[in-house]
């Protein structure tokens, strides 16, 4: 019984730290593009598309106490650690713009926020996702 | 504390924060910091307008830019209707492909006491030399005699140095300033905050 109760605390907290980290980020972009009218790459709507439903998965379990989240959340998480990894290759030049969908529009490699010199959105975006994605690797062992 | 209630006062927190923070964003004090200021106006931009006009729009634009093609008779009309107290300062945002050449047309042009005449054919057939993703300002030389401009002459002055560094100075000044998109407008160095024609109507009003 106490086994069980511990078990499901951790899966609380793990639960709740990455639907934290999904929330900020939801509602981060949504102020970078609403508010301070920053206008969104390609690149970066790729990354919203797998973030937002994330915010809304995570609050469903953490409701549902449901410990198969790992399950469908991966897959959104590995998308969108995939891009978000891509967009910071493009934006230190280690992958070419050319080879990008981004040549329209707005360039996936231009700065709109740039603190401390290296803290740009992609690289959030990035810290996001390997956020969630290594709490989720904590949840697995939980939920079997 | 109860998970539920945990989770709903994060939740309720996290909106909180959102809408303070946009609040307090809209309503913070955007103007450029007085160390920018010397990169809003150059001496050597062109100036429409009374010189001495207390109030001064500063607009950065690409020549290949269709929202800057529509926003030139809109802020000439507003120019018009307050002819002593507006200036509008011109300074350039290439970000297009070739931009930097038909900029360099324009300031060419400027030596032949042809500016405003230049920029406004080169806006009037937009659509033909700037069509998407290609353009092609090899059709510019044939527009620009329309307006009684000397092509030998223009591309000779666009070899200048002067007209290069110009450039450069505007395309360093979009990046102190974090111009990222065009048009951008500065009225009495505030930038605009939302675009649209009556936001920018609005701010030139509040600053007259």
């Amino acid at each position: 019984m106490n086994q069980t109760q511990t078990c499901s605390n951790t899966l609380f907290t793990l639960l709740f730290f990455a639907w934290i980290v999904s929330m900020v980020a939801t509602l981060g972009s949504l102020f970078f593009s609403e508010i301070m009218m920053f206008p969104p790459c390609v690149m970066c709507w790729y990354q919203r598309i797998c973030m937002y439903p994330l915010s809304v998965i995570f609050l469903v379990a953490l409701f549902s106490n449901d410990t198969h989240v790992f399950k469908y959340a991966m897959p959104l998480v590995l998308i969108g650690l995939f891009f978000a990894i891509y967009h910071n290759l493009l934006y230190f030049g280690i992958v070419p713009e050319t080879l990008a969908p981004c040549s329209q529009g707005v360039s996936c490699t231009s700065d709109y926020i740039n603190w401390f010199g290296f803290v740009t959105i992609q690289f959030l975006s990035l810290v996001a996702f390997a956020l969630i994605f290594i709490t989720l690797i904590f949840i697995k062992p939980k939920a079997s | 504390m109860k998970k539920q209630t945990l989770i709903i006062a994060s939740l309720f927190v996290l909106v909180l924060l959102f809408v303070g923070g946009s609040y307090l964003y809209k309503n913070a004090d955007h103007s450029v910091s007085s160390e920018k200021t010397s990169a809003l106006v150059r001496p050597h931009a062109y100036v429409l307008g009374n010189p001495n006009a207390k109030t001064t729009i500063v607009e950065f634009f690409d020549p290949a830019c269709g929202t800057c093609k529509s926003f030139y008779p809109f802020v000439k009309n507003i120019l018009k209707q307050n002819p002593d107290t507006l200036k509008l300062v011109l300074r350039y945002a290439p970000f297009h492909t070739d931009s930097y050449y038909v900029v360099a047309m324009i300031e060419a042009a400027r030596l032949q006491g042809k500016y405003l005449e230049a920029l406004e054919v080169i806006y009037k057939y937009q659509d033909k030399w700037a069509s998407h993703g290609t353009p092609n300002i090899g059709l510019i030389w044939g527009f620009l005699p329309e307006v009684g401009i000397d092509i030998d002459t223009l591309k000779n002055d666009m070899k200048k140095p002067e007209i290069d560094a110009l450039i450069k100075q505007d395309i360093a000044d979009t990046k102190t300033l974090g111009v990222n998109a065009t048009p951008e407008f500065f009225v009495n160095g505030k930038p605009l905050v939302k675009f649209g024609k009556q936001e920018l109507e609005d701010l030139i009003k509040s600053e007259l």
